[in-house]
């Protein structure tokens, strides 16, 4: 039987890569970052409430989205509670769309890409270009007038960027594995990464409590004694 | 078959000025997302500053 490693600061390094993977995560996201009982108190303003008022609608999707997938649209279509479903996997997205368009607009105004925080803003911005997509092949599968006419639409201009052969709105069959099975995996994956980010380096504060700390350093340094031998 | 009967299959109402158009139900949306940026901004948080931690 082998002894326990051990534990504290002078612990031998990790020698496999979960053991390295482990000591970069304890580092970068310690449990007090990634579960934070309190948030900096700019925090408590309504623009900062749609950034998890956009991950409720999109519990919402993924919710009803997987009652319509598992009764089809013979039932979604036609009974009373399936058009129930329906209108709620419907109303959940344009609210999905509407807070991701307060966020995505109150982060832009806020700069949110400071302080290390490029990664944060990229990965927020492509969860918003997925989630267009997934909305295209959820118009294009609701399978009435609508969907007919945004499909040849979008047809048009898939062609005319040359990706028509492989993005095909006209082929029913592809539109629906496509959302309801690989962009939902691909929004989940990078909203988890977005989220993760926000919490590894922490709400963006606004530009005036990033001025009033800068300050307040600056004159901390000013005030702070020289010590003897850097005069 | 009667509810299929029930889905809305007319065109939108288009608003046009000069070479802007766009349908009502786009301008409603617009409207909403713009109204609420805005409120968000404006409004006071209920309770704010109670709990909260001041990074400062």
């Amino acid at each position: 039987m082998t002894a326990a490693p051990v534990e504290g600061p002078h612990a031998e390094p990790p020698t496999s890569w979960i053991g390295r993977l482990r000591t970069r995560l304890e580092g970068t996201l310690p449990y007090e970052k990634l579960l934070p009982e309190t948030q900096p108190s700019y925090v408590a303003s309504w623009i900062y409430v749609f950034g998890v008022l956009t991950l409720a609608a999109l519990a919402m999707i993924v919710a009803s989205g997987a009652v319509l997938a598992f009764r089809g649209p013979a039932w979604y279509h036609v009974s009373s509670t399936g058009l129930f479903f329906n209108s709620m996997h419907f109303w959940s997205v344009q609210l999905f769309f509407t807070f991701m368009g307060v966020h995505l607009v109150g982060k832009f105004w806020m700069a949110a890409w400071r302080g290390n925080r490029a990664k944060t803003w990229i990965s927020g911005v492509l969860a918003f270009v997925v989630a267009v997509g997934a909305g295209l092949t959820g118009y294009v599968l609701q399978s009435n007038f609508d969907s007919q006419w945004i499909a040849f639409e979008a047809k048009d201009g898939l062609n005319a960027l040359g990706v028509g052969a492989w993005f095909n709105v006209a082929n029913l069959g592809q539109m629906a594995l496509i959302h309801v099975f690989l962009l939902p995996a691909v929004i989940g994956v990078v909203v988890l990464v977005h989220v993760l980010l926000v919490r590894v380096h922490g709400v963006v504060p606004p530009l005036e409590a990033a001025k009033v700390a800068e300050d307040r350093a600056a004159s901390r340094a000013a005030a702070e004694p020289v010590p003897e031998g850097v005069r | 078959m009667h509810v299929l009967t029930t889905i809305p299959a007319d065109p939108a109402t288009y608003l046009t000025w000069g070479w802007v158009s766009v349908s009502v139900p786009n301008l409603i949306a617009i409207l909403v997302t713009v109204t609420l940026f805005v409120l968000a901004v404006v409004l006071p948080f209920p309770g704010g500053h109670e709990d909260a931690q001041d990074e400062s």
